[in-house]
């Protein structure tokens, strides 16, 4: 039996990022300066978005396709990788959490997200998965001292172990009803047969086993201890990537795998999302520590995208792509300006910073505007492209209910605004600037400026 | 009539050795079942005509990884199990939510009509041999997966040097 040799244009990315990935294991024992690690990792995410425009196609037999879908997603994880490499530079030296094989787990992390963007086939998606999951434990802990860090990982790790054997399960049943692992397959098999319970069943571990990737409520336990507890540019490489790549698979195997029985899982989806916007934006109101109000504003952000998913149209899956890089931009920001701070994980840290720190302060309202949805910044665009495809698509009572929560989600956003501006400072807070972390601040302010005043640059 | 004696031998062996893996208060105990739920997995796969699972089965789970859990646990030498406070008592919603998808799961499992037949039948593996069926498949239409896999692996020696490893 001959085997034609696969056609690996469409997996060039992948390849180039895996090898670079390898590389930077062997470069950290010739190295000692890790900036060198850095450099080389942002040389990688470039050389991978040079190629990443040229690599269309299907190949290994249906089982990874590039297109713009996926291609779009990966647009989104190379950002998420850079601007975390900007943030880790010098945030890792004050820690003493610098070590070389950092970087390398973050390639790797990111390598296993593109390859779920881009899985056809149930297989390839859990092994992208386990990839990506793999490394974020292991980032997560890196802060070995540090009992919180600790904490973090091995949560992490149990409830991602746990999320896995349930997806296994949905997908073995999927199996034992279609006897095939191709999403394109499934669709046709399922057109042909009648809705089971074993379908239902399939799909509900499916849909809860993506819920604890994108942390959607009431699988979100994990995010707000693993959240404070992993090293702050971790916490923003994970409220970005792997949420990303969660939805890249929720869109592609619900909006192919499952179109026909589309009836059924729509009532799912949409429990999900009212619970994770509540659960998301009135959690978020009682903390103190503003690493966990991020993460729980991160959940309830996962609510709104789903939103997007439930509309079940095209436009709905657009208007998720849009959020999703527009929240990379404003979250990343965000955690930018905590991580600048040389005391800024407690809410009461940003007393009277505009006082003393007019412009981290003024860069921060930016990013808390954003992320609760005022024009002109991008945060205000991404929810009216969400709520205008559930609009569109029928869902009227969903998104007066959406617009509720996102209304409530400005007491918890704008009260860092009026610490930062309407109290008066203890003392001058110690900051902790490098060329790196502006580079990566600018980045995200000018992006959150021109998506919020020309939409046009991400919408079609 | 004997493949259903035997299929259902091993199944129910299977269930009461994991209660018994689960609710042993000392660990080495807990492991020495746990090698006999692998010698029964490995009897279920010789009954699915996959004698190189079967092989593999006792080759590295029985002989190498339980041998690694037994090191670890002298290791710690933990006689007995540690006792410490549940971190969760809400038992009634925990029961409700078990007992729940458990009736959800036999309602599915019941009604459960098997697809249509895929390629790899009893007939074709047996004209074929399993381990050759095995490895074509792997290493033609299984290339791509089993790339990632070689990758996650990679990770895991990785991350349990970032872990472990002594820093300098």
């Amino acid at each position: 039996m001959n085997m034609p040799f696969p056609n690996l244009a469409p997996v060039t990315p992948e390849i180039i990022l895996s090898i670079a990935a390898m590389l930077l294991l062997l470069m950290e024992l010739v190295f000692k300066n890790k900036g060198v690690l850095a450099l080389a990792g942002l040389i990688a995410v470039a050389v991978t978005l040079y190629v990443l425009p040229s690599s269309f196609g299907t190949t290994f037999g249906g089982m990874f396709i590039s297109d713009s879908y996926s291609m779009y997603f990966k647009l989104i994880f190379m950002i998420n990788l850079a601007l975390t490499i900007l943030l880790s530079l010098k945030y890792l030296q004050r820690e003493k959490a610098e070590c070389g094989e950092y970087y390398s787990l973050l390639l790797f992390a990111t390598t296993g997200m593109m390859i779920m963007a881009s899985a056809r086939d149930f297989i390839v998606l859990y092994l992208g998965l386990e990839l990506m999951a793999l490394s974020t434990y292991v980032l997560a802990g890196i802060k070995r001292n540090d009992i919180k860090s600790n904490e973090a990982a091995l949560k992490y790790f149990l409830l991602g172990a746990f999320s896995s054997a349930l997806l296994l399960y949905g997908i073995s049943l999927l199996y034992g009803l279609t006897t095939t692992t191709d999403l394109y397959k499934i669709a046709a098999q399922l057109q042909q047969s009648e809705v089971s319970t074993t379908l239902l069943l399939s799909m509900i571990l499916i849909a809860v086993a993506f819920s604890f990737k994108i942390a959607a409520a009431p699988f979100h336990m994990w995010a707000p201890d693993v959240y404070e507890g992993a090293p702050t540019s971790i916490t923003a490489f994970m409220s970005v990537g792997p949420k990303a790549a969660g939805f890249a698979v929720i869109g592609r195997v619900f909006y192919v795998a499952f179109q026909n029985v589309q009836a059924d899982w729509t009532p799912i989806l949409i429990g999900i999302a009212i619970l994770t916007m509540a659960v998301g934006n009135i959690l978020a109101i009682a903390q103190t520590n503003i690493k966990r109000m991020l993460a729980y504003s991160s959940i309830a952000h996962a609510g709104y995208m789903l939103v997007g998913i439930i509309a079940g149209t095209a436009e709905g899956q657009q208007a998720m792509m849009t959020y999703m890089l527009i929240y990379a931009f404003m979250n990343m920001g965000a955690f930018a300006v905590v991580i600048m701070l040389e005391k800024g994980d407690e809410i009461k840290d940003y007393e009277g910073l505009a006082k003393t720190r007019p412009v981290i302060a003024a860069l921060m309202l930016v990013f808390m505007f954003s992320l609760t949805g005022i024009p002109p910044t991008a945060g205000f665009v991404g929810k009216f492209n969400i709520f205008m495809a559930a609009i569109n698509a029928g869902y009227v009572w969903l998104v007066v209910v959406a617009v509720i929560f996102s209304a409530i989600s400005a007491y918890y956003y704008l009260r860092v605004v009026m610490n930062m501006y309407m109290r008066e400072p203890a003392e001058t807070a110690a900051i902790n600037p490098s060329p790196s972390l502006g580079l990566a601040l600018v980045i995200s302010v000018v992006m959150v400026f021109v998506i919020g005043i020309i939409p046009s640059v991400v919408i079609g | 009539m004997l493949p259903k004696i035997f299929f259902g031998y091993f199944s129910i062996a299977m269930i009461f050795v994991s209660i018994l893996i689960i609710t042993r208060r000392n660990p080495i105990h807990s492991i020495l079942w746990m090698l006999v739920l692998f010698f029964h997995i490995a009897g279920l796969y010789l009954f699915l005509n996959a004698e190189f699972l079967a092989a593999v089965q006792m080759i590295l789970y029985a002989g190498a990884i339980l041998v690694l859990f037994l090191f670890v646990i002298m290791m710690l030498n933990l006689r007995k199990e540690v006792e410490v406070e549940r971190f969760l008592g809400e038992w009634p919603i925990a029961v409700f939510v078990g007992g729940a998808t458990l009736v959800l799961v036999i309602m599915a499992l019941t009604t459960l009509t098997q697809g249509p037949v895929g390629q790899y039948t009893v007939e074709a593996i047996q004209a074929e041999t399993h381990v050759k069926a095995l490895g074509k498949a792997l290493y033609t239409e299984y290339l791509y997966p089993f790339e990632i896999a070689s990758l996650i692996l990679l990770i895991a020696v990785v991350g349990a040097m970032v872990l472990a490893k002594k820093r300098t």
